[in-house]
């Protein structure tokens, strides 16, 4: 639709689009393997000195109790990452799936589930989900559980829309004359059409959950110790900062890149295309 | 437009309604109740009897559930914290004005600041500065509050000692001594919220940019500042308010980890206080006034966008 001539372009995207996919299968390999990388015992301490600066040993410098900043980062990679991305993974089967049956059916469930999701999207997201483990305590189900819950709002709304535009089309009145079953319907002729939109949506809700997660972390709500992710790298170390330590500053580096990448993933293969405000 | 005004503001109100319930239920079906869980697994079945009764918690849900309601309605009247025994609303007022002052010092920045980027982003469509600024901006919207914050901290407080790490406001200090202490809190919203509507911004009009009738504006040939300005910018005001609005609704709950940040004493940080705490009244209170910000805001963008929208009403709100 919007082929409108956008002058340069082509010679900028592949550059952004190479340095955010190499970036993004960096960590990915990195939370595959950690356990075989990191060149400490994460709950080691090697050094008597807190917020040490980096040495050889210590490529990072050391936390608040002494412990190899690299080796808890790298650790905390794999939670970190499995988390946000197990919870979009959960938004999106319950959004697609729902969103995708309510374009096709409409009706009551079409009703029922989009009033739903419009109480859900009217709420503040970090508040839900506050009121959540405040009620439920914090633990990784939970943490996933109400993640998923808030994102798959947005996703439902995005694979109606979308669906709503391919059920209109014959080949799916002929399909569904042919009798074909729901699951067909929705999954091998409706979710091909719409798999691409819906993949860039996945990498960008991926980035809201890493961003999510993290900040109840911080907010020391999230995960809780011995176990770290990246948020709660940022909160055990913020103390450093008045040392000059940045220890606090790398995993919220790791954070934001992380993040930084999958956005600008999806936004150079979109080539630049003009999204509207997520919700 | 009163016919619009109608349907919107019953429906929002029962929206905030139907968040009270909701609130009220999350905080209800946990394992335990709100005396089991303020003392801990710890606590004797004793002092958790005494406390249910202290707190009333032995009455059915129904009755206390319309007891909060009504204390809140007519009386402003939020319950009695579990931890500190004193009444929530004298906790939440101070932290509440905080919290605002936080919220509308950065609106009032932010806003005019993110206008002015986004919009001169999309009169130089496609020029160097566009494409620099548009993927300046997708990053920064990207980045964690935390981030930000840190390097904050990091350099203007503890290398160039410039600024205080944390920000204690206190009753009657000077003009001077409250906007060194909320400088860098806020400097560090401005960044996160300027990013995101400039962003939107420049999607929104360059939205409108590919419409026809700028088409024609440009071939009667004027000029690249004048067709945004005075032409597109008419039709992008109402989905604009829309993004504005949310971004400060984003604010409200955004300042949460800001708040951690700097020590800074807002109601989100009592909120995750409370929360650690497990003190419910409390948690309940902040959440019911987040909710309902949050949602008078969003009911203010759609009423902001059907005023503004030529066509009222056949276009609906924006997505």
């Amino acid at each position: 639709m919007k082929r409108l001539s956008r002058a340069g372009v082509p010679q900028q995207v592949p550059l952004v689009l190479v340095a955010s996919a190499i970036v993004l299968a960096a960590l990915t390999l990195i939370a595959l393997v950690a356990p075989w990388i990191m060149p400490h015992d994460p709950g080691e301490f090697i050094s008597n000195d807190v917020f040490a600066a980096p040495t050889r040993n210590a490529l990072l410098g050391t936390d608040y109790l002494g412990r190899d900043l690299l080796s808890r980062l790298i650790a905390s990679a794999p939670l970190t990452l499995g988390m946000a991305f197990a919870a979009t993974m959960l938004a999106h089967v319950v959004g697609d799936s729902l969103g995708l049956y309510a374009a096709l059916r409409g009706g009551w469930v079409d009703a029922v589930v989009s009033r739903m999701v419009d109480v859900i999207l009217s709420l503040p997201k970090i508040i839900v989900g506050l009121v959540v483990l405040a009620a439920l305590g914090p633990s990784v189900a939970v943490i996933i559980g109400i993640c998923a819950v808030v994102y798959a709002a947005g996703v439902f709304r995005v694979a109606r829309a979308l669906g709503n535009d391919i059920v209109r089309q014959d080949y799916i009145v002929v399909a569904q004359a042919r009798g074909e079953g729901l699951g067909w319907l929705l999954f091998a002729e409706i979710l091909p059409q719409v798999a691409a939109p819906l993949a860039s949506d996945f990498a960008i809700r991926m980035s809201f959950a890493v961003l999510f997660i993290s900040s109840l972390s911080f907010l020391g709500l999230g995960v809780q110790p011995p176990m770290a992710d990246w948020g709660g790298l940022v909160r055990e170390n913020l103390d450093g900062l008045q040392a000059g330590s940045l220890a606090a500053i790398y995993p919220a580096a790791a954070i934001a890149i992380t993040s930084i990448a999958l956005n600008l993933l999806v936004d150079s293969l979109s080539e630049r295309s003009i999204q509207g405000p997520a919700t | 437009m009163l016919q619009f005004l109608l349907r919107r503001l019953p429906a929002s109100i029962l929206l905030i309604w139907l968040v009270s319930v909701l609130i009220f239920v999350g905080c209800e079906v946990l394992p335990g109740d709100v005396a089991q869980v303020a003392l801990g697994q710890s606590a004797t079945a004793e002092n958790v009897r005494a406390l249910r009764t202290e707190f009333g918690l032995d009455r059915p849900a129904l009755t206390r559930y319309a007891d909060w309601l009504q204390g809140i309605v007519f009386h402003a009247d939020w319950g009695r914290s579990i931890t500190t025994r004193t009444p929530v609303s004298a906790m939440l007022a101070e932290r509440l004005s905080n919290t605002l002052l936080l919220a509308g010092v950065t609106t009032l920045i932010a806003v005019p600041l993110a206008l002015l980027i986004g919009l001169t982003m999309a009169i130089r469509s496609g020029s160097n500065y566009d494409r620099a600024a548009s993927v300046a901006i997708l990053g920064l919207a990207a980045t964690p509050e935390f981030l930000i914050g840190t390097i904050a901290v990091l350099v203007f407080a503890v290398k160039l000692h410039w600024l205080p790490s944390t920000s204690y406001l206190s009753e009657g200090s000077g003009l001077t001594a409250t906007a060194r202490a909320i400088l860098l809190p806020v400097g560090t919203l401005v960044i996160i919220a300027t990013a995101q509507i400039a962003r939107m911004t420049r999607a929104i009009v360059g939205n409108v940019l590919a419409l026809p009738y700028i088409e024609m504006a440009r071939l009667k040939g004027l000029a690249g500042a004048r067709v945004v300005l005075v032409h597109a910018l008419r039709n992008a005001i109402g989905p604009l308010a829309n993004v504005i609005a949310l971004n400060v609704a984003y604010l409200v709950s955004g300042v949460v980890v800001v708040e951690t940040i700097f020590a800074y004493p807002g109601l989100a940080r009592l909120m995750a206080d409370s929360v650690q705490a497990r003190d419910l009244p409390v948690v309940q209170a902040c959440a019911m006034i987040f909710c309902a910000t949050y949602i008078m805001l969003i009911v203010a963008a759609d009423i902001i966008a059907y005023a503004c929208d030529p066509k009222s009403g056949s276009q609906g709100r924006s997505a």
